[in-house]
């Protein structure tokens, strides 16, 4: 098993006939994942290497029947996309856009919620993943976004992050251990993320292939410090942690719009001391994320 | 993006909340003519984006033309904790019966707007929140609602603001909403919100944080920010489009992906060495990016190494590669750098590397080798693995 995305993916893209769009549109194809159809409004009809357009979302959905959107639409029209997507009733949508306004955010997740969505329960209605996010690969099954699939082996490490390129970094020295991944889950950089550790790592849990979670987090926010009070909790299945931004100066945004350490609190020190605080080993070097998480599956670690 | 009190204060008035008259000015002399125009007696306040304004003596009252003179000549140019004072705002200076707080936030943790309130104000918020909790009063709001002037009644009466100014308190606070509301800010604060004698409600000092993302649809709030103050390299790279932020360090820091660069910033640091900046060249970065980003680096004299560190995912190695031999050419740089080059087309990127055999780069396996050897470089230690 995996969570989120498999073989049963039906995925459709709002931006499909965008340079972008298009590129990782054909990429997840390539992968083995079951592209039906993209959104672009005036645009219906077209075709983009035969995979159908339509104009909307209601269109697609009575159409081709897709169960997971991807947006890759410039960001002001991103949060009315997510939206459209959810009303149509497609149940998973998955944001990779980066830049979307804090308060767009912000009124997307609450209309969600308001309209009997929610991101975390599963089974009631859309649930969304980013934006600013790098997407979710279920290694060996479906890939929906822009996750480099080669970096991955199919196996039974989860892996849910608040950065890209981080968690290719620490999935591929995970596979040079020689252990692979049930799901990759990016849920983005943003200030307002759909889905939070917590929801995903509730997923991890109740998958049957997942058995360990490596957690990546980073400065901002306090997605961490709830995520550890979830695990102590909640979590029968060990998680590893790495938090990035130990050394990033307070009050300075780093790249990610959500990665900004306000007055004392959001501090990369404070979520690692949070997280140990609940038992969960963290990593101080992605290296050593991965080493950790290699010894608990009961391997030799490829070292530095 | 942060804006200066005095700015703040423009957007409050914009949307109907009080403040005091004043002027912005940069000279001693406008200073005098501010002072005539606002009328005495006025209030002389350094304008930078740093607390304890106050505690540094960049804010004071003056009576007549010679203590203008004289404040305003001591202010300006002052450094209150690493920032110039360029801008001074001369306001009519007001009386003060109370001293409240209010504020509207995005609350991530929540995911809801926040708006606080306490009597308590014109004191650092924070040591309120820790030493009196009970005066800080919290109140979510509906996102999708907005904030209704009955609930700006109710906060103002459990706060206990005086009955007199409950009206008065939760107009401010609706104000206050729609500032943070229809500005995109991601943070609206009145420290302190007074009342004046005459049971006026007024915001006597601003803080305000706007959301750049939202930017574009405001392009009346572009050219705020403290521009003078900025440091300018950090302003170039904005210029420029890059992911930049100066650090204090003489390392600097070349990498793909926010997470993986402030991972690498972490990584130098525990290999004992001091990052000089964080940069991200950003997925999919292509030659010219690179070079542009090189070129960035070295504008900082302090550096006296470089890492470039890329996990390439849509970003291509052989494309990094290409923009480090273009950088070269152009710039021939006189400090080493190590680079690391692992993900997508690796072995093409560090065959093109080998093959322009740049002077002084080296080339690492690991993150972690790569910290250790770009640490040692800056300490003027010589490392093997020439690439």
């Amino acid at each position: 098993m995996s969570v989120l995305i498999d073989q049963s993916t039906r995925l459709c893209v709002a931006g499909i006939t965008g340079r972008e769009g298009t590129f990782h549109t054909l990429n997840n194809r390539n992968y083995g994942t079951n592209v039906v159809g993209g959104v672009t409004p005036g645009k219906g009809g077209q075709d983009v290497e035969g995979i159908p357009v339509f104009d909307s979302w209601a269109d697609a959905v009575s159409q081709v029947q897709p169960n997971t959107a991807m947006i890759f639409v410039p960001p002001r029209f991103a949060a009315d996309a997510i939206l459209e997507a959810a009303a149509a009733g497609v149940e998973l949508v998955v944001a990779i856009t980066e830049g979307i306004p804090a308060h767009d955010e912000l009124r997307v997740y609450n209309t969600l919620k308001r309209d009997g969505h929610t991101a975390g329960t599963a089974g009631s209605g859309t649930r969304l993943i980013g934006p600013n996010c790098p997407g979710i690969l279920s290694p060996g099954k479906a890939n929906v976004g822009i996750i480099p699939a080669s970096f991955f082996e199919q196996g039974n490490v989860g892996v849910v992050s608040r950065s890209g390129t981080l968690t290719y970094q620490i999935g591929n020295e995970i596979a040079r251990a020689g252990f692979g991944c049930s799901t990759i889950v990016g849920i983005g950089g943003d200030p307002v993320p759909g889905s939070s550790f917590v929801d995903v790592l509730e997923l991890f849990e109740a998958d049957d292939d997942t058995e360990l979670v490596v957690l990546s987090g980073e400065i901002g926010g306090s997605a961490e410090e709830e995520a550890a009070e979830y695990i102590a909790e909640n979590m029968s299945k060990p998680v590893v942690a790495y938090i990035a931004g130990f050394t990033a100066p307070a009050g300075k945004q780093m790249g990610h719009a959500g990665a900004i350490v306000s007055g004392s609190s959001g501090t990369a020190a404070a979520k690692a001391q949070a997280l140990e605080a609940k038992g969960v080993r963290v990593g101080r070097t992605p290296t050593e994320a991965a080493a950790i998480a290699v010894e608990v599956l009961g391997g030799a670690s490829v070292g530095a | 993006m942060d804006l200066l009190e005095y700015q703040g204060k423009q957007l409050f008035a914009r949307h109907g909340l009080k403040v005091s008259q004043g002027l912005a000015v940069t000279t001693v002399g406008d200073a005098l003519i501010a002072a005539d125009e606002v009328g005495y007696p006025v209030v002389v306040k350094a304008q930078v984006l740093i607390g304890g304004r106050g505690k540094a003596g960049g804010v004071k009252l003056a009576a007549n033309e010679s203590e203008v003179r004289e404040h305003a000549g001591n202010i300006l140019g002052m450094d209150i904790k690493g920032h110039t004072v360029r801008t001074v705002w001369i306001e009519h200076a007001s009386d003060i019966a109370s001293e409240y707080y209010g504020s509207v936030l995005l609350d991530r943790s929540a995911k809801q707007p926040l708006v606080m309130f306490s009597v308590e104000g014109g004191v650092d918020i924070e040591e309120v929140a820790e030493r009196t909790p009970e005066k800080l009063i919290r109140h979510h709001v509906d996102a999708l609602a907005g904030l209704s002037h009955d609930e700006g009644v109710q906060i103002a009466r459990l706060g206990g603001a005086d009955d007199d100014v409950i009206d008065g308190v939760a107009d401010a606070l609706v104000a206050l909403y729609e500032v943070w509301l229809e500005e995109d800010a991601t943070l609206a604060e009145i420290n302190p919100l007074i009342v004046t004698p005459e049971r006026e409600v007024k915001a006597l000092d601003s803080k305000v944080s706007l959301d750049d993302n939202a930017l574009y649809r405001h392009p009346e709030n572009q050219a705020l920010s403290d521009k003078e103050n900025e440091d300018p390299l950090e302003r170039r790279a904005k210029e420029e489009g890059l992911q930049f932020v100066k650090l204090d360090g003489d390392i600097g820091i070349l990498g793909n992906g926010a997470g993986l660069v402030m991972s690498t910033l972490d990584v130098v640091s525990h290999a004992g060495g001091a990052p000089a900046n964080f940069l991200d060249a950003g997925g999919g970065s292509n030659a010219e990016t690179i070079k542009q980003a090189v070129d960035l680096i070295l504008a900082n004299e302090a550096v006296k190494a470089v890492l470039v560190n890329i996990f390439a995912g849509i970003t291509r190695c052989d494309e990094v590669a290409l923009g480090l031999i273009a950088a070269f050419g152009e710039i021939k740089p006189s400090v080493p750098f190590v680079v690391r080059l692992d993900g997508t087309n690796d072995v093409e990127g560090r065959r093109l590397l080998g093959e322009a055999a740049l002077p002084n780069v080296h080339s690492a396996k690991t993150m972690n080798e790569a910290a250790e050897m770009v640490v040692a470089l800056a300490a003027g230690q010589s490392v093997g693995a020439v690439a």
